[in-house]
Order: structure tokens, then C-alpha cells, then sequence
């Protein structure tokens, strides 16, 4: 109890610092956040563990670092996040689409053994060294401040993207046709076949679609965190666990559980040694799983409907 | 796999009857066998692939003379990817099963420590990259290494910062074993020299953004920070500095010593502070400077070979083969004999400094082996004095 408010007094007396720390974990939360929603949009029309998701995020920054040699930022963005749509959608017409009503474990372990290919190929392609994309605004000493909070323009960037492709995804899931078939799908697959819904289409749509807005957060964040071939797997354990936080088939609820975590993650710098950091952030997980076993905003009896 | 060996022994030993393999036979007792156990690959790779690269071209090198008491080497590269488990088993099987003569290596301070009894008990010499200072002290027969200690540096650092006046600093450090021991030295040496450590931080190797920790930092109103690790957060750390607004000078070890670290960091990297051997600067050295033509060749052979900027850490690996090579050529073949010949080695340039090898220190460098750098424009200078 002293040390809650040890950390009310700090905050009181230094909130510049306060908000510093929020900006920090900020970041993050969005990164989580975007693989978070890759896992629930699989999920939702398919309703397994995307394991792949984290090598989405590697092959769309890597895929930008190596492009950008040749173009400008731009176009090697756009193009990598084309690209690894593209292996997204070779992946489920390869591996799933052929299935004939697949078990759940079946294809969540097919996903496993093709994050653990995809790092391979990408480790022969790009090797062991660590690159980065430029900042896209300034370089790495520009900060901008607020109100004495010294932030990157890189953080406004992921902040920015982040923002309006969760906006984007929550307006084509409502407006679009596809979005809607897809949210149909992912209600109950079998009604949605019999109402004339494409649902293999609709599978190939959901790893594509998941694949685009990882290679698209793995680029923005490259400048920040540089990128590695096996940068994925931190990132999907990340992401799983948000994802979990929040109610496992809900993006808003991933975006939610996402800046909570990062939040989480960059106060217990504060109070602790920053070696606790992962244990401190993943102990509150596991004492908010215990409570609420169906994630912070899902629901019970959804929950209990659930395949996984 | 015994049977295989087997098996294959006999079909050999039948084709060296009938004298077909005859001149191969021969040739594998003609080599003198040296292992090497580094991170070529994984979080060290700054560290290992320079230092791979470095004993490949000396041994060509050597062996292209005709090679030692007319044997050629024979290289061994073991790529542990500065895995402490993987090191362990590397050492055993360079010992037990290849029999080599010396091991060089390895890349990195928490391996070495975990082989040192093995080499002990196995009666191998062995020549380390690495820095912590625990690897000769205690010293043990058979472990010697070339970098220079882990405590001048921190001397050096800490006679930098009385000059410029600081007096309350920050440590952090990744958790590996150089950094844990230079968080040991660092904060024991500390009141010698009149500073205090007002934070003291350990970070996980495998960070990727340590603007929380930063933060941290900056609100202890730290006079400069001192970052002790081998992993690309030394770049992180100097942008997360810059951009949360954290303006104080940067200290870094002398891990830093790859220009691969600058390039990483970009613009962050201006002005960083740091202790390094000679190498980066030889261009800069006065030409009568001991180390100067050792130094240059170096230098020149290895970046007309590999088209890559040398580094302290390849010179490393330099001194440790060069210094087996001359223990060789003056005392022969005997394993006991070069042992002596190296710890009682006077006098060796090499490109950390100059060796003077005795039965109580097991690296020979002192503290003058060390010149302060820093970064301007990308590159790394002298510092001004």
C-alpha cells in the first residue's frame, strides 16, 4: 500500500514525468494493439491462433529496409505491405483453404511450423544483423515536446497509423461489403455458407487482411526498434496475450488491452528494476485472467461458446 | 555414429595399405589444430563475425609462409551465437575430441567464465576475446585474454568524468555477464574517484526500447550516464537519451568499439563517450607511436579483404592468434612449453596495446593501453583533452 502512494505523490509531484512514462508505453500499446486485431481477424472467421502473426510484422519491415535502397520510403512501404499481403494469401490457399473441416489444433499447428519456416527463410534472405528503416520525419535525436513530454516524431507516426488503421478496420468491418460477410463468417460460418457468403474467400481475405496491417505496424516501427528476423516472436507473444486481455475475437477491446499492457509495462520502470519489467507486466495479466478468464470486455456466455 | 567411424576407419586404413590416401594420412598429423569458439552469429554477431573473419585471414596468411615449424594450421571455428551452454559443449568437443592445441576464444565474458575449468581441467591453452576482468582474476594456468580489463576501463571513464566535473551519474547495463561484471566494477571503483551512482540499472539483452528506463534516469538528474553492454541496445539507449530530451554526456564501454554500433544509432551517436584500444584511431597516432604499423596492416588487410571497417574486436582476436603464433615459434610444439612461453611473453605489440605477460596477470595490458574516443560526423576520433 505505501509504495500506491509513493507513486500517487511522485505522479502529483512530477507529472511531466507522469505523461513521459505514458508516451513510453503508448508506443508499444499500439504495436500490441495492431497484432492483437491481426490475431483477432483470423480469428474471428477461422477461430484459430494466427502463430504466423508476428512474422507478418518481421517480413513487412524487413521487406521495406530492403526495398528502400531502391525507392523512396514511400512506395517501399506500400509496396512491402503488397507483398506480404500477397505471402499472407499464399500461405492460407497452400496450407488451409484445402482442408476439409480441419481441426482447430490441426491448423494452429500448421501456423506454428510456418512462423518457425518463415523465420528460417527470412534469416537465409536478410541474416542475423539488425537493420532499421529511416525515421520518417527528423532522425534519431529529433524529439518534439508537449507540455515539457519529449517524444520521437517516429512515436506520432505509430500513434497516427496505428490510429486509422484500427479506425479503417472498424469501418470497413461495418460498411463494406466484404467487411460484413466477414463479420458473418465470423458469427456462425456454417448460416453465413448457407446464406450464398464465399467463406474460403472470406478465410483468404482474413490472413490477407491481417498480414497488411502487420507489415504496415512492422514498418512504422522498424525506425524505433530496429528490425531482426526473429523479431516476430516477442511481438506475437505480445500480441497474443493483449489479445487475450481484451477478449480474444474484439479489436476494440485489443486496442484497449494493448495500451493497458504497454502502459503497464512502461510504469513498472518506474517503481522496480527495469529487469522486471516482462514479469511485472505478464503478473497482472495472470491475476486479471484469473478474475476474468473471458478477457476484460468479453462477455461470459460468449466465451463459453467459443471452439478455442 | 561409432560404428560409422568405425566403418570408415577401415575402409581408410585399407586405402592407406594399398597407399592411395597416403599423402592425406599424413597431412592430418602435418596441421597444428587451433579451435576457436565465437559468437559468429546471434546477439554478439558484432562482436564474433569480425573476429572469424580476422583468424581466417591470419591463418591463410600464416600458411601461405609455409606455416610453424613447417606445419600448416588448421582453423576450427565453432559459432556458439554467445550462447553460454553452447560454448561449454564446443569446448569439450574441441578438447576431447579434435584434440587442438590452443582455443581462442570466446567472443564474449559469460562464455568464457563457464569454459575457464574446462580448459583447466583439459590442459588446453585458451586465449579469450573477452573483457570481464574475473577471466584472469583469479588467474588460472591455462586462460590468458587479450582485451583489455573491464576495471580501466571504468578507471579510465571515471578519470574522464573528474575532468569534466561530474560528479552524480546513472549505470545501466544489459544482463549479460559483461555487463553484470561491469555494473561490479563500476559501482566499486565509483567512490575512489569521488562519484556517486545515484541509479543503477540492469536491462534485458534483447531490449528493444528503453525510453521507460530513460525516463527513469532523467528524473534522477543524472550528470551523465554510463551504459555498459555488448548489444545493439548501446544504440537504443543514445536515441531514447536524445529523444525524451535527456541532454547529459554518454558513456559507453569499450564494447562500443565497432563502428557498426554508430551507424545503428545515426545522429544519436554524436558525442558519445567511450575507452577503446588504438585500432579505430591508427590513423591518427603519430608515426613513431610502437603500435602504429602493427595498427595499419592490420587495419589495411583486413578491410581490403573483407570490405568492412576493422574493429577493436577483430584486433582482439589478432592479438590472441598472434600471440600463440610467436609462443610457437619459440618454444615449438610442446603445449606446456608455449604455455610458458606466453606467460612470461615481454614486450608483444599488438593492436590492444602492449603485452607484458607475467605468471600473475594473465592479460598483460595496462591502463595506458586505452585512449578515450568519441563520435563526430559518424566516425570515431580522439577525444579532446
Amino acid at each position: 500500500m505505501p509504495l500506491v502512494f509513493c507513486i500517487i505523490f511522485d505522479c502529483i509531484m512530477n507529472i511531466e514525468l507522469f505523461f513521459q512514462y505514458v508516451a513510453a508505453g503508448v508506443t508499444y500499446g499500439f504495436i500490441y494493439a495492431i497484432v492483437a486485431i491481426g490475431f483477432n481477424i483470423i480469428y474471428n472467421t477461422t477461430g484459430i491462433i494466427n502463430f504466423a502473426q508476428g512474422e507478418f510484422v518481421m517480413l513487412g519491415s524487413m521487406t521495406a529496409i530492403t526495398l528502400n535502397a531502391f525507392m523512396p520510403l514511400s512506395l517501399a512501404i506500400v509496396l512491402s505491405v503488397l507483398i506480404t499481403m500477397l505471402v499472407g494469401a499464399v500461405m492460407e490457399i497452400l496450407f488451409f483453404r484445402w482442408l476439409e473441416s480441419p481441426s482447430v489444433l490441426r491448423m494452429i499447428i500448421i501456423t506454428i511450423g510456418l512462423s518457425i519456416i518463415i523465420r528460417e527463410i527470412a534469416l537465409a534472405i536478410w541474416g542475423e544483423n539488425v537493420r532499421a528503416l529511416p525515421y520518417f520525419t527528423g532522425n534519431e535525436v529529433s524529439s518534439v515536446s508537449f507540455a515539457g513530454v519529449h517524444i520521437s516524431p517516429q512515436v506520432l507516426w505509430v500513434v497516427g497509423i496505428c490510429s486509422v488503421m484500427v479506425v479503417g478496420l472498424q469501418v470497413f468491418f461495418k460498411y463494406f461489403r466484404y467487411g460484413r460477410q466477414m463479420r458473418a463468417c465470423a458469427a456462425n460460418r456454417e448460416v453465413a455458407r448457407l446464406c450464398g457468403i464465399n467463406t474460403k474467400n472470406m478465410v483468404t481475405l482474413s490472413f490477407v487482411l491481417s498480414a497488411g496491417i502487420g507489415a504496415l505496424a512492422g514498418c512504422v516501427v522498424s525506425p524505433i526498434t530496429y528490425s531482426q528476423y526473429n523479431m516476430g516472436v516477442p511481438l506475437a507473444i505480445k500480441g497474443f496475450t493483449v489479445a487475450i486481455l481484451g477478449g480474444l475475437g474484439n479489436s476494440m477491446a485489443a486496442v484497449a488491452g494493448g495500451l493497458l499492457l504497454g502502459i503497464l509495462e512502461s510504469f513498472s520502470v518506474w517503481v522496480m528494476p527495469s529487469a522486471y519489467k516482462d514479469a511485472i507486466a505478464i503478473s497482472i495479466m495472470l491475476l486479471i485472467l484469473f478474475f476474468r478468464p473471458a478477457g476484460l470486455f468479453g462477455r461470459k456466455e460468449e466465451f463459453s461458446l467459443k471452439e478455442f | 555414429m561409432r560404428r560409422g567411424s568405425l566403418f570408415l576407419s577401415i575402409v581408410l586404413s585399407l586405402l592407406m595399405v594399398l597407399g592411395v590416401f597416403n599423402w592425406s594420412a599424413q597431412a592430418s598429423e602435418d596441421v597444428i589444430k587451433i579451435g576457436a569458439i565465437l559468437a559468429v552469429t546471434g546477439p554478439a554477431s558484432f562482436l564474433g563475425a569480425p573476429e572469424a573473419n580476422t583468424l581466417k585471414m591470419l591463418t591463410d596468411e600464416i600458411n601461405s609462409q609455409g606455416g610453424l615449424h613447417g606445419k600448416k594450421i588448421k582453423l576450427i571455428i565453432k559459432d556458439s551465437g554467445a550462447n553460454p551452454e553452447k560454448a561449454i559443449s564446443f569446448a569439450k568437443q574441441l578438447i576431447e575430441e579434435e584434440k587442438v592445441f590452443a582455443i581462442i576464444g570466446p567472443s564474449t565474458s559469460g562464455e568464457t567464465l563457464k569454459i575457464k575449468n574446462i580448459c583447466e581441467k583439459g590442459k588446453t591453452i585458451c586465449i579469450s576475446c573477452a573483457a570481464a576482468e574475473k577471466i584472469v582474476n583469479p588467474v588460472a594456468k591455462y586462460v590468458f585474454k587479450t582485451p583489455q580489463k573491464d576495471s580501466f576501463a571504468v578507471r579510465k571513464i571515471y578519470m574522464q568524468m573528474q575532468k569534466m566535473g561530474i560528479k552524480k551519474i546513472g549505470v545501466v547495463v544489459g544482463n549479460t555477464g559483461f555487463g553484470k561484471a561491469g555494473k561490479a566494477q563500476l559501482e566499486k571503483i565509483a567512490p575512489e574517484y569521488g562519484i556517486e551512482i545515484v541509479i543503477s540499472e540492469v536491462y534485458d539483452k534483447k531490449a528493444t526500447d528503453l525510453t521507460a528506463l530513460v525516463t527513469k534516469l532523467k528524473a534522477k538528474g543524472v550528470e551523465a550516464v554510463v551504459n555498459w553492454s555488448i548489444v545493439p541496445a548501446q544504440s537504443i539507449i543514445a536515441k531514447n537519451m536524445r529523444q525524451i530530451g535527456l541532454n547529459v554526456p554518454l558513456f559507453q564501454s569499450h564494447g562500443f568499439g565497432n563502428i557498426k554500433y554508430v551507424k545503428a544509432a545515426g545522429a544519436a551517436a554524436e558525442g558519445i563517450i567511450f575507452p577503446a584500444g588504438r585500432l579505430l584511431v591508427a590513423e591518427e597516432l603519430p608515426d613513431d607511436h610502437p603500435q602504429k604499423a602493427v595498427l595499419m596492416k592490420y587495419k589495411r588487410d583486413y578491410e581490403s579483404r573483407f570490405k568492412e571497417e576493422a574493429s577493436t574486436f577483430g584486433g582482439h582476436a589478432y592479438d590472441a592468434f598472434m600471440i600463440l603464433v610467436e609462443a610457437i615459434k619459440k618454444a615449438g610444439l610442446d603445449k606446456e612449453k608455449v604455455r610458458d612461453a606466453i606467460e612470461n611473453m615481454k614486450g608483444f605489440v599488438g593492436t590492444g596495446g602492449i603485452f607484458n605477460f607475467s605468471p600473475e596477470d594473465h592479460n598483460g595490458l595496462d591502463i595506458d593501453s586505452f585512449e578515450m574516443l568519441t563520435v563526430k560526423n559518424g566516425r570515431f576520433v580522439l577525444l579532446e583533452q
